[in-house]
């Protein structure tokens, strides 16, 4: 069941943050049901995914068409209606450091420094203060951070917010990155940047990722798989694999056509919604 | 720079602005008293009241006084603090507390807290206590709405980035989400101060405890309007003190660090 990395552009080597093992995804007949008197939405109904541990997964769709719902499923924050979450074979009952969620907006702590977000799991883990900092050191060299472990979190642009979120993220060192249109705010040089970082990332570290965006040239861009979900409730429409060499880039010539044919696919949900 | 210049100008025209208005009120006032319409213990000159205040601070009537009521304020203030936080935290935390006795906190709020003091007459005596018991009221409703307030609006994502983590129970509490409300918590103290101040001076005005609110009572007994409007001075610049000098400063703090004032530094630059 391991799936093929041939398109792996790094040899299997990873980092010293990374010993993290890998985890494999599956959603089996999910639904989920928001329901409040006089109210009810279907976000999911019998939904199925499967994500092989290693796998790089983005999920497109319409907006209200269940992404994150599916994220929050998957990061054990939302309990499914019915059908069973498993990673590593084992149900999901609730949040696990193994699978981070990263937010939309960067969700970091305003009343810390940038250092001390990232360092905010580590101490939770009651990890060893020298090893602590050597760690978050390490991480924001890593997301080119450096100058800023002191800043407020005010004090950081949009996408250094991100890529802070990012480093909060990677040092629980979690075998699944979950991503929720993290760069959708972002400005394209900026996204640009931040792709290339996160598939660097994500190649010498191995770890499963799901990334949601309503970008279909993002998604293509990152994805070993891009899905197109359909309007709510949410189901799978179509499957791409992207066999295209890493990293890859926005402006690629192999990226378009496959964007273009994905985006057909996207279109009449997206004139559905309205 | 040429935006700075402009600040610096304006700041220099309120500057001026407020010299001007106190400096022509004072003068009024110095001229209405040497005209001499009125008699002294209706009407007080600048310089009487001056004097009153240097005789009292130098006489050794103020500075017990002053200590005598700052005494109770802080007792009060701290009982209210410590039981409105945690009222507060209950009230936020838990659903059932939040419709009843949350319904008994909004109706109460609207009591000025100075109607306890019967209340706190019949149960302490004319005591120290009765007083501090009507500053606690002051201070706790408005500690606590605040504290349930800010508790319950941290971001859903602080706290399910938090749990994801590996955060919860007290944990979660103590490093995600009272630091993330203490900037609602900190205008609610601040808020619960004012009325505290506020309540002991009336409650200090109703019976014969050393402090402020009796020297007032005592200016009157003995028709001295200086002295009166002395005591008004000092009670004045105390709560000046701590309203805009102590708090302001803790809340601007705060909220800058929050980020949640970035508009105010950006103009102030």
């Amino acid at each position: 069941m391991t799936y093929p990395s041939s398109n792996r552009f790094c040899p299997a080597w990873r980092s010293p943050l990374s010993r993290s093992r890998e985890l494999d995804l599956e959603l089996r007949g999910v639904s989920r049901v928001f329901s409040r008197p006089g109210h009810r939405v279907d976000a999911l109904d019998g939904f199925d995914l499967s994500v092989a541990s290693g796998e790089f997964v983005c999920l497109v769709g319409p907006s209200g068409c269940g992404k994150t719902t599916v994220l929050h499923l998957l990061a054990g924050l939302e309990q499914a209606t019915a059908g069973t979450v498993t990673a590593g074979g084992i149900p999901v009952t609730g949040p696990d450091p193994s699978r981070i969620l990263l937010f939309q907006e960067s969700a970091l702590f305003p009343w810390l420094t940038v250092a001390a977000n990232v360092e905010f799991g580590l101490k939770l883990r009651k990890m060893p203060a020298p090893e602590r900092h050597r760690r978050v050191d390490a991480l924001l060299r890593m997301v080119h951070l450096e100058r800023f472990a002191a800043s407020w979190v005010h004090e950081l642009s949009g996408g250094m917010k991100q890529r802070a979120a990012l480093a909060r993220a990677l040092a629980m060192d979690p075998a699944v990155l979950l991503l929720d249109e993290p760069f959708g705010a972002l400005d394209a040089i900026t996204r640009d940047r931040l792709h290339a970082e996160l598939q660097e990332i994500w190649m010498r570290d191995a770890k499963t990722v799901v990334f949601v965006t309503h970008n279909v040239r993002e998604a293509v861009v990152l994805g070993d798989r891009v899905l197109v979900m359909s309007q709510s409730p949410g189901r799978i429409l179509s499957s791409y694999r992207v066999d295209l060499p890493r990293p890859r880039h926005m402006e690629d010539p192999g990226i378009i056509p496959l964007a273009t044919q994905v985006l057909r696919d996207l279109v009449p949900e997206t004139a559905a919604n309205g | 720079m040429a935006e700075g210049g402009a600040a610096r100008r304006g700041r220099m025209s309120v500057r001026l602005q407020q010299v001007l208005f106190f400096g022509a009120l004072l003068g009024s006032w110095w001229l209405l008293g040497a005209l001499r319409i009125w008699p002294r213990y209706i009407f007080p000159t600048p310089d009487g009241v001056a004097e009153s205040i240097t005789r009292g601070f130098g006489g050794g009537s103020y500075l017990p006084a002053i200590l005598g009521s700052l005494k109770r304020l802080a007792w009060g203030y701290s009982i209210a603090l410590a039981g409105g936080t945690v009222t507060g935290f209950l009230l936020a935390r838990i659903n059932w507390f939040k419709n009843t006795f949350g319904l008994l906190v909004l109706g109460l709020q609207t009591l000025p807290s100075i109607c306890w003091l019967p209340l706190a007459i019949l149960w302490f005596g004319l005591s120290e206590k009765a007083i501090v018991f009507v500053v606690v009221m002051g201070a706790f409703l408005s500690i606590a709405l605040a504290t349930e307030d800010g508790i319950r609006n941290t971001p859903r994502v602080f706290v399910q980035a938090a749990r994801n983590m590996g955060a919860n129970g007290i944990r979660l509490y103590s490093s995600v989400i009272l630091p993330s409300a203490l900037p609602t918590i900190v205008t609610g103290m601040k808020l619960g101060w004012s009325f505290a101040w506020r309540s002991l001076m009336a409650g200090e005005l109703l019976y014969a405890v050393p402090g402020l609110g009796y020297l007032l009572m005592m200016g009157r007994e003995l028709n001295d309007m200086p002295a009166v409007v002395a005591v008004i001075l000092v009670i004045v610049l105390i709560g000046l003190l701590t309203d805009k000098v102590i708090f302001a400063v803790a809340e601007r703090a705060v909220r800058a660090r929050w980020g949640l004032q970035k508009r105010a530094e950006a103009k102030q630059q």
